[in-house]
């Protein structure tokens, strides 16, 4: 990527720090009934992986690298899709006692 | 306009609906629209990184209409796989496909850590110390995930275990270790392809020795921390790779990860390295001490007329409940007592079924709302005064021995108070033991008896006895 996104040293440190305490914070309070639904939802936060993969493969330049991207953005497209899916699937059947009231 | 720009603006807009839609989630209201949100930050972001297309180096610059090519490919195949396969898996199957998908998360990870040392492209010490230290993390998420996945899919049976298994691990881990050292320091990066396939091979298998000897009823933590290990390496390239987006959501979910893992693993009463260090379970061969009183039979039928004219009925259910598919049995057969008067609840074990949380899953797959089922901590006093208990597929998280019993491998974990109901009756298929492989001092008690048979003929046979009964 150009220069001017440039992540060095303790700005890199600064962005895990806050991370860290906002996932920290978010799994903090759920009860436990959420406790797979966010497993799984982290689960697909972390398909963003695939978007490296993507920037691997198109700078590819050689047959090794670009076999190695291609499976990694394979990987990383199906960890996405999958944690989307398996996720959407779980929170969608949850539903309070009475159905009807608006 | 500058292609880099919309690429920033999108990874903004991305970790922000990330956090946001991972905050939705976190309440049962929300939460659908949580996993909503969150799929348009993915969908913002994957579309925004074609726009690479536009700043590839000089070298890759003849290649990349093939390389446009394979990864639309890659993208194609890996999205409709994934999504075809879930949405035909089954509830039950679940962890197991949540455990497949963060593995391959960490594939990648390790595959983008391998793509940069091969190619030589990380400059600097600390660029190519994450880069290794992602790409290790993330290789043993991936090859300790497909273990955890084909062991909870019945495809590994035994709980592999020689001496010295430790000794091994550490060696392997030691030598892995070495290579990747020799790869930063002794290489300034430029190691030879043949070094650098050595430390992941390394990785790997260090990933399937670590996992190999961890028992099924393990599997939930280690699950959760390889889910947190693959948000770590995803973070990890991110900063090699200079993508922001990366960095946030890999470390959002390594830290998240992380407090999960801890959770379930204080909700067994067990720390993290007992788990992955200690052979649980090797202990149920042993000699557990003998357990008076003996095993009670009753029929389905007279069960039923009795929790009929309670007032007061907990349900217990387990992991055995959904193996029998008898949610929907047993939840009709909970509506039949709503409608008699009798106040139901669901009392839940933070580790009933196969992860925390998975049983509620299964039971809103049934359509029982989530306001009649209540955690462990909130329910336990509540036994004392029901008139019935009944545990449904349940063995482990009911064991008394787990109160009193320092010489049982569950001793300390903290179990539902179902002897102290009035009656209990425990619905099971035989006479065996737990997941655990520990006896159940419960079905011993004089206020204990328990009902054999699949659990959804046996709700069936009580849907039917208090219909009998008619008004």
């Amino acid at each position: 990527m150009d220069a001017h996104t440039t992540i060095t040293g303790f700005v890199a440190l600064y962005i895990f720090m806050l991370a860290a305490f906002t996932g920290y914070e978010i799994i903090g309070r759920v009860p436990a009934i959420l406790h797979t639904p966010l497993m799984s939802g982290s689960n697909f936060v972390h398909g963003i992986v695939v978007v490296g993969a993507i920037y691997a493969l198109l700078n590819a330049t050689t047959m090794l690298e670009q076999g190695i991207g291609f499976v990694g953005v394979l990987f990383g497209a199906a960890n996405a899709a999958g944690g989307y899916v398996v996720t959407e699937r779980m929170l969608e059947m949850f539903k309070p006692s009475d159905k009807k009231k608006p | 306009m500058n292609p880099n720009l919309i690429i920033d603006s999108s990874y903004i807009a991305a970790a922000f609906l990330f956090i946001y839609g991972l905050k939705r989630m976190s309440s049962p209201v929300t939460a659908r629209s949580g996993i909503v949100v969150a799929g348009w930050g993915m969908a913002v972001a994957v579309a925004a990184s074609f726009l690479y297309v536009f700043g590839v180096s000089e070298e890759a610059r003849p290649h990349l209409w093939v390389n446009v090519g394979l990864a639309v490919v890659a993208l194609g195949v890996g999205l409709g796989w994934a999504w075809i396969s879930g949405k035909r898996v089954a509830m039950t199957a679940m962890p197991q496909m949540v455990a497949i998908y963060n593995g391959l998360g960490g594939g990648s990870a390790a595959l983008i850590a391998a793509v940069e040392l091969l190619g030589g492209h990380a400059t600097g010490v600390v660029e190519q110390v994450v880069t290794v230290v992602g790409g290790l993390i993330g290789s043993v998420s991936f090859a300790g995930s497909v273990i955890a996945w084909a062991k909870l899919d019945g495809r590994i049976n035994k709980t592999w275990r020689i001496k010295g298994q430790q000794l091994l691990n550490g060696t392997v881990m030691l030598a892995t270790l070495a290579v990747g050292l020799y790869i930063v320091f002794g290489a300034q990066g430029h190691a030879p392809a043949g070094v650098v396939i050595l430390f992941f091979a390394g990785a790997l298998v260090f990933g399937v020795l670590m996992t190999m000897p961890i028992g099924g009823a393990d599997m939930p933590v280690v699950i959760s921390l390889y889910n947190a290990f693959t948000g770590l390496a995803v973070g990890m390239e991110g900063f090699v790779l200079q993508n922001p987006a990366l960095m946030i959501a890999g470390m959002v979910v390594g830290s998240a990860g992380t407090l999960l893992t801890l959770l379930m693993a204080k909700a067994m009463n067990r720390s993290v390295s007992n788990v992955i260090f200690s052979n649980f379970g090797a202990t149920g061969d042993e000699d557990q001490g003998d357990i008076k009183g003996s095993m009670k039979p009753a029929e389905a039928g007279d069960a039923a007329v009795q929790m009929r004219y309670a007032s007061k009925v907990i349900f217990a259910p387990g992991y055995g409940l959904a193996v029998a598919q008898a949610q929907h049995k047993l939840y009709e057969f909970v509506k039949l007592l709503q409608d008699k008067g009798v106040e139901v609840k669901f009392a839940i074990h933070p580790v009933a079924g196969r992860m925390p949380g998975h049983m509620n899953v299964l039971l809103a797959e049934a359509g029982v709302p989530y306001d009649i089922i209540f955690d462990m901590e909130d329910i336990n006093q509540e036994f004392a005064t029901a008139d019935v208990a009944v545990v449904v597929g349940a063995n482990d998280t009911v064991n008394p021995a787990a109160r009193t019993n320092k010489s049982s491998p569950i001793y300390g974990m903290p179990i539902l108070n179902v002897d102290q109901a009035r009656q209990v009756y425990v619905i099971k298929r035989g006479q065996g033991k737990g997941y655990s492989g520990v006896e159940n001092e419960l079905f011993f008690r004089d206020n204990c008896n328990l009902v054999y048979g699949d659990a959804q003929k046996v709700m069936m046979a009580m849907v039917q006895a208090v219909k009998e009964l008619g008004e």
